[in-house]
């Protein structure tokens, strides 16, 4: 079996991304029509000059009927489907994947999730339909991925204030990072103390550990390599997508120990041989990734290849990963600042690759190292929780490889 | 000859301080604890504890041939409770399992059927009693359960105690009730029923030592349970049994389990009987009763592996006495923001019977590895349809990792949960219970309980957790 990657063969043309937050007075198919008005217009095109449509949501529609009756499409092929927390970015994935088997010539990828509408503490209407006998105990997303932390502290000798400590870090870094984007949801700086002394949510984690409930959509543009310049000059190329749904025997093994998601390592090294990448973290402009809580921000900088296992920690205290670091990671404030949105994340992930690559991030979060002549972006999406989970990886660029 | 083959008892981990009750509700001082059921236990999972106490020697769960289960606390109507007790065991399917519930004095209809039945006859005895507040019925009475398995003849089992003579009296009296549904029972002036008790108990008593041909100064364990306690008193004081041959009730430390009491205290005595000596159970309530067991030799070999005196010595410190109305479901406190946690559905939990209510795992025949819950294919080799089942309710593991849920939805927040890698292979993510916060570090270990983790939408959901293995309590067969 072998998987042959599409490097260069699309390119993302348009973007749309609204902003992510408590929209009490807007729906879903409000935030549909705004993210895919937004992009149609960053392409210099029509709806009707889109041949196919990859809709990504989780518990805020099901069918292509989610997209096409509030936009009025006319008589369009709309998929809709979901991924658990890579909802987004599987929409992506299909729409590239479309247009570069030729089926289509323009395809967009929308993603959208409104979750405040709810009412509940934390993500709703994510409970996968399991045995349907209720021995799982379903915990909640904080407490999952919480047990991330006493794992990694245990296997790398930190105290357990040390390790709080890192995640603190972590947070306030992608606060920072938010607060200089008006797209966030959370738009101001939090002091290190305010994160650590937070009301604890679950294990390690406080308020502050973890990703906010909002609402959201983004939505790309996709078309062939050879024709992006018609649409812009400065598009997007595709260099690798990758996903895998993992075998999920991680609560079954014992050998899982809980300081990686082996799902992403898997979907990580596929993604950097389609790109031709073979150090990350020297070569990537910057990476967003999926920070749904601390800890997996800091076990994701291991298995993504941006530090040596057991190191991250360090790199982090450091500030490898701040906006001014060797690698800047969640530039645009991650889903600390962004909340998370199922459906919508994984697009607004690459909604940053597309500014900043392009140069249009305002000027106090514009990452250096694009300037500096590098010209690749990471985005990085999961879902499920340590053990069990599914992950995208892509890698988008500016330049097309010669 | 036929006799006890078995037995087991169970007292819940937590207990309430009576002084707490006292200091909240501004009531006279009281001394002592009581023992008290957690948030996630009721009579059905206690049931399932004493039994798995009492059936934990190789070979017993085979034996048995009838189930009984006798509570004054059901936890469902229509439905019966001892089928759920049968799956926990595993017991064949033929094996009949009824309720005898509504009355504390099914305890006594329980274990006297199961002693008289020509086939093996596990009688499990369980009760959660509750009160209002402030009442005596709250302070003074306690949760457990309390198992025996009686048999003997012809089957091999060795014989812990004979049965040497039983008797019972009925009476219709208007001593102690309560309407369906009503919080507590209603009990008319105590001193009615107190001389009409005590010569009820006198007619039993003297009834079965005739049939044995004893005399009261045989008795060398006069063990006396009801819940008129001043009835019981002038019971054990008067009967002509020799003094040092009365044994205290467990009251003080326990609290008094209503059905379960004559099993719990049987127990007790059970644990620490010398051979070759007689114990008259008298048992008050509409009447009275009386079995006449004298212990055999083989009991000190085979007596339950977690005796009454140390699971009492085991209790955790007392909770507050505001966290116990709220798991009885007398303080009604806010929720967390969640949606409500969703009943099991009926088809999938029958089709997964061994697993839900058994925790019976399965395991690869091609590469060995464990899988809980049972899979089709292997996680490891990738096998399919290669496996065979692996119970696992007596294997204890290690925590690999945990943490503490302060956002799910529990009767009794925060939800403490851990990943237990079992002793043998196989791992297994489930909630810790009977636990602090502190519990759950890595590397402690643990044992499996079954518990009804919650009700929703009017089911129970009955489910296996894990809790932390205590000092004080015997190792080894994990029962």
């Amino acid at each position: 079996m072998s998987s042959h990657g599409i490097r260069d063969r699309v390119a993302i043309v348009g973007m749309g991304c609204t902003p992510f937050g408590e929209h009490w007075g807007r729906s879903a198919d409000d935030l549909l029509v705004d993210a895919v008005g937004e992009a149609v217009t960053s392409a210099g095109i029509t709806l009707d000059d889109i041949d196919a449509f990859w809709l990504g949501t989780q518990a805020s529609g099901v069918s292509g009927l989610t997209l096409s009756r509030p936009l009025h499409l006319p008589y369009k092929p709309v998929t809709r489907l979901e991924n658990m927390c890579a909802t987004g970015s599987e929409a992506l994935r299909n729409a590239c994947y479309a247009v570069a088997s030729g089926a289509y010539d323009v395809a967009m990828a929308v993603g959208v999730e409104k979750l405040k509408d709810s009412g509940m503490s934390g993500l709703s209407g994510t409970s996968m339909p399991g045995a349907g006998d209720d021995s799982r105990g379903e915990i909640t997303a904080p407490a999952n991925f919480s047990l991330l932390a006493p794992a990694y502290a245990a296997k790398y000798g930190l105290a357990e204030e040390e390790l709080k400590d890192v995640i603190t870090r972590i947070a306030w870094k992608n606060h920072v990072n938010g607060a200089r984007n008006p797209r966030a949801q959370f738009r101001k700086e939090v002091p290190l103390e305010r994160i650590r002394s937070a009301p604890i949510v679950a294990g390690m984690l406080g308020v502050f550990d973890c990703s906010g409930v909002s609402d959201g959509s983004a939505a790309a543009i996709v078309v062939r390599a050879e024709d992006a310049y018609r649409y812009t000059d400065k598009p997007i190329f595709v260099k690798a997508l990758s996903f895998v749904a993992g075998p999920a025997d991680g609560l079954l093994d014992p050998d899982y120990d809980f300081t990686t998601f082996p799902e992403v390592v898997v979907s990580a090294q596929e993604a950097y041989r389609q790109a031709g990448i073979t150090d990350p973290r020297a070569e990537l402009a910057l990476a967003e990734v999926h920070d749904c809580f601390t800890p997996t921000e800091l076990v994701l900088m291991e298995d993504l290849g941006f530090s040596e296992r057991g190191q991250a920690w360090k790199d982090v205290t450091s500030g490898a990963f701040d906006l001014d670091g060797s690698l800047p990671v969640n530039p645009d404030g991650g889903l600390k600042a962004f909340g998370h949105p199922i459906g919508a994340s994984g697009l607004r992930m690459m909604f940053e690759a597309w500014l900043q690559l392009r140069g249009e991030a305002p000027p106090e979060r514009t990452v250096a190292s694009v300037a500096e002549g590098r010209t690749l972006a990471l985005t990085h999406n999961l879902g499920g929780g340590p053990g069990e989970c599914v992950s995208f990886v892509s890698v988008v660029g500016s330049e097309l490889t010669d | 000859m036929a006799g006890l083959i078995a037995y087991g008892a169970y007292v819940p981990y937590h207990r309430l301080a009576r002084a707490d009750i006292a200091a909240t509700l501004g009531t006279p001082p009281a001394r002592g604890t009581r023992a008290v059921a957690g948030y996630d236990e009721d009579t059905t999972s206690m049931a399932v504890e004493a039994a798995r106490s009492a059936l934990a020697r190789d070979g017993l769960r085979t034996r048995v041939g009838q189930l009984f289960l006798a509570t004054a606390a059901p936890a469902y109507l229509d439905k019966t409770n001892a089928t759920a007790v049968h799956a926990a065991l595993g017991l064949d399917p033929h094996v009949l399992a009824v309720d005898m519930a509504g009355s504390v004095r099914s305890g006594l209809g329980a274990l006297v059927t199961a002693a008289r039945s020509p086939v093996p006859t596990l009688a499990v005895l369980s009760d959660l009693r509750t009160g209002l507040p402030g009442g005596a019925e709250e302070s003074t009475g306690g949760d457990g359960a309390a198992a025996f398995a009686f048999g003997g003849h012809r089957n091999g089992a060795p014989v812990l105690a004979e049965l040497l003579a039983h008797d019972t009296v009925s009476d219709e009296i208007l001593d102690r009730w309560r309407l369906p549904g009503a919080p507590a029972s209603r009990v008319w002036e105590e001193r009615f029923a107190e001389e009409i008790y005590v010569s009820l108990a006198d007619k039993a008593l003297t009834a079965a030592l005739d049939q044995a041909g004893l005399d009261r100064g045989a008795i060398d364990h006069l063990v006396v349970s009801g819940l008129h306690a001043r009835a019981c008193a002038t019971v054990r004081r008067t009967s002509g049994v020799r003094p040092e041959a009365a044994t205290a009730d467990l009251t003080a430390a326990i609290g008094n389990a209503g059905t379960a009491q004559p099993g719990l205290l049987l127990a007790d005595v059970l644990d620490r009987a010398e051979p070759g000596r007689i114990i008259a159970l008298v048992v008050l309530g509409d009447g009275a009763g009386v079995l006449l067991l004298r212990t055999t030799d083989a009991l000190p070999a085979h007596r339950a592996a977690r005796p009454v005196a140390a699971q009492i010595a085991a209790g955790g410190a007392p909770m507050p006495y505001a966290t116990y109305l709220s798991w009885r479901g007398l303080l009604d406190r806010e929720p967390p923001r969640r949606p409500d946690p969703e009943p099991p559905y009926a088809p999938p939990a029958h089709r997964r019977n061994s697993w839900k209510y058994g925790f019976v795992a399965s395991r690869c025949e091609k590469c060995g590895t464990r899988h809980l819950p049972p899979d089709r294919v292997c996680v490891s080799c990738r096998s399919v349809d290669a496996m065979t089942d692996e119970p696992m309710e007596q294997v204890r593991g290690t925590v690999a990792t945990f943490t503490v849920d302060r956002l799910a939805h529990t009767p009794s927040p925060p939800m403490l949960v851990v990943v237990v890698d079992y002793d043998g292979g196989g791992r297994f993510r489930c909630q810790l219970t009977d636990a602090t916060e502190a519990d759950a570090v890595i590397g402690a270990r643990v044992e499996m309980t079954f518990r009804r983790t919650v009700t929703a939408a009017g089911v129970h959901n009955y489910f296996w957790k894990a809790r932390p293995v205590r000092t004080g309590e015997t190792e080894g067969t994990g029962a």
